[in-house]
């Protein structure tokens, strides 16, 4: 019995030690992971407090001032409901910018990917000095929108600018750049054209410098010339590049609005009154911040449709390696 | 001897090549040489384009017009902050969804997804409301705090961290390392690559702001670059090549940064373009 006993003393001092060893393990192997998962959050939280109070929480806001009206100073002065939206989609004003802006998107993105193509196609040959050709082409990424709106507007002068003088000097009638509301969108497409004309080459350009050369070289051997290899080799391997472009430039060009400001101020008679710079004036000209907001969300739910587009349908008839 | 019809065809190449280069660099070298322009020479007509001497008084003279030192201070303040700021905080969160083990990352990860879709300029009323009543009108803060988280930089830092050898982070693990110290002695020096295009695309982003500023600046010496020199075009009695000089003047820093940076920032600007 004694013997029992001891043995038993004898079991359970290291039976317990065990016991002691896992608990202790256990309890550090959980401190280690609650370390860890707070370390994670502690890492991502300066991402989460900057999007939650300048990103998800003035959507709130918006979606709740666009229900209300307000005071110069953004109080809320009553609560109308649907009102400001009623109110904004039987404006003129709102459908006005609306097609001004797709006008501007017309005018803008076809082009600005036409371009980007013929400089990004053109340098990518090789032959001597194309780099440098491929820094001039890059050079309008150093330009802001409003250095470019000033150097424009210079040359856009009725009297005094370059290009009614060189219009002039090929005996051609010189043009009322911008205030001509027939001309000053056009006016103002040609200037973001070349402000955005080094993005579309850098775009387009990498595109292609990620095409293996394979497939141009066994384009070559079946006999096709350097053009239909292109068109019918090149373009299609580089159509999810395009497509990414063509998708960004519309978002891009429903944003535009440093441009307007500078150059037509929305004139002449609206012509140019791009949504953005509706939404500007209607909350930080008229104190309107109700209506703007209501603009706002709308300006939103086209760029979220546009997104969800390029997610979700046509993604899928893009061409990928 | 060569084909002729291949020296046809590169000296067309050639011809349509300096055709686009000069549409695309005449404004810019025209803003240059405007700017160096005398004041007699630019009011002559017809327009002189090329200065016969290097006339730099236009360019002291902006300096005196408006507080153009002034301006580009505080832009290069402000694009130098939200440039740390975002490489900082983005490191930090890609460094958690890289590395770091805790529940809901999925979650988190497609929040910040997210965030990509939603336009800076339908927040802009409420943003504008929030500064306003926290009293940071023209002021730093307000020019800057808003722009230090970006999801563009998270994805862009992810997908590089992604790309670094794991065996290295099971390396410092043996060694005892923890994760701060993984992050700061091996993933942000092996990333320096990455952290370098979205630093150039990033300053180049800031300098270049404009709706912001516009909205919350209101005196001269909080007000950047951008709105400084669009304020000159609207003064009375100031001839064009001031203006240009002006414009010469903001322009100089983005293109020495694009001459030093081009490969950073194409390196930044594609990576948008990466599907994964």
């Amino acid at each position: 019995m004694v013997l029992a006993s001891m043995q038993e003393g004898k079991l359970a001092l290291p039976a317990q030690a065990v016991r002691a060893h896992r608990v202790a393990r256990k309890s550090s192997a959980r401190v280690r992971r609650w370390k860890e998962v707070s370390l994670g959050y502690l890492f991502l939280a300066p991402s989460l407090v900057l999007f939650a109070v300048f990103l998800f929480y003035p959507l709130v806001k918006s979606l709740y001032l666009s229900l209300h009206l307000t005071d110069p100073r953004g109080r809320i002065a009553e609560y109308v409901g649907f009102d400001n939206f009623a109110q904004l989609l039987s404006s003129s004003m709102f459908w006005n910018s609306l097609s001004v802006t797709a006008l501007f998107t017309l005018l803008t993105v076809p082009a600005g990917i036409v371009i980007g193509i013929v400089t990004a196609a053109l340098t990518h040959i090789k032959l001597p000095g194309m780099r440098g050709f491929q820094f001039v082409f890059s050079l309008p990424l150093a330009m802001s929108v409003s250095t470019s709106a000033v150097i424009w507007m210079i040359l856009f002068h009725p009297s005094l600018g370059i290009l009614n003088y060189i219009l002039q000097q090929a005996g051609l009638s010189p043009i009322q750049w911008l205030t001509d509301p027939s001309m000053a969108l056009l006016s103002i497409s040609m200037m973001t054209i070349w402000m955005q004309s080094g993005f579309n080459f850098i775009m387009v350009l990498s595109g292609l410098q990620g095409i293996s050369e394979d497939y141009i070289d066994s384009a070559k051997i079946d006999g096709a010339g350097p053009f239909r290899a292109f068109v019918q080799i090149v373009l299609p391997l580089l159509s999810p590049t395009l497509f990414f472009l063509t998708v960004i430039s519309i978002i891009g060009s429903f944003q535009a609005f440093g441009q307007i400001h500078l150059m037509t101020k929305g004139g002449p008679a609206g012509s140019t009154e791009v949504f953005v710079y509706s939404i500007y004036k209607e909350a930080f000209v008229n104190y309107q911040y109700g209506t703007g907001s209501a603009f706002a969300l709308v300006l939103f739910a086209i760029i979220l449709a546009l997104t969800i587009v390029q997610f979700a349908f046509v993604e899928k008839k893009v061409h990928y390696q | 001897m060569r084909n002729p019809v291949v020296l046809l065809q590169r000296t067309a190449l050639y011809a349509a090549l300096a055709l686009l280069a000069v549409a695309v660099i005449f404004p810019i070298l025209y803003t240059v040489l405007q700017a160096l322009l005398t004041p007699e020479q630019s009011s002559q007509y017809p327009p002189v384009l090329w200065p016969d001497q290097v006339y730099f008084g236009n360019l002291e003279k902006v300096f005196s017009l408006i507080p153009i030192g002034t301006f580009i201070g505080n832009s290069f303040m402000i694009a130098t902050t939200i440039m740390i700021g975002q490489v900082c905080i983005a490191s930090m969160a890609a460094y958690a969804f890289v590395y770091v083990a805790f529940p809901g990352k999925k979650f988190w990860f497609t929040l910040f997804l997210t965030t990509m879709m939603i336009p800076w300029e339908v927040t802009i009323i409420p943003n504008y409301l929030t500064v306003k009543s926290w009293d940071w009108i023209d002021s730093y803060q307000g020019l800057t705090v808003p722009f230090l988280a970006s999801a563009f930089g998270v994805f862009l830092l992810r997908q590089f961290f992604l790309q670094l050898p794991r065996e290295l982070f099971e390396a410092a693990k043996i060694d005892g390392a923890g994760h701060v110290r993984h992050y700061l002695t091996i993933v942000l020096p092996l990333s320096r690559p990455a952290l370098a295009s979205l630093s150039v695309y990033v300053f180049l982003q800031s300098w270049n702001m404009y709706l912001w500023p516009l909205l919350i600046t209101n005196s001269d010496g909080m007000r950047t670059v951008q709105i400084g020199i669009s304020m000159l075009q609207f003064e009375e009695m100031v001839s064009w090549n001031n203006v240009l000089a002006g414009v010469a003047v903001v322009l100089l820093p983005s293109l020495l940064l694009l001459v030093l940076g081009l490969k950073q920032l194409v390196r930044g600007i594609t990576a948008g373009a990466v599907k994964g």
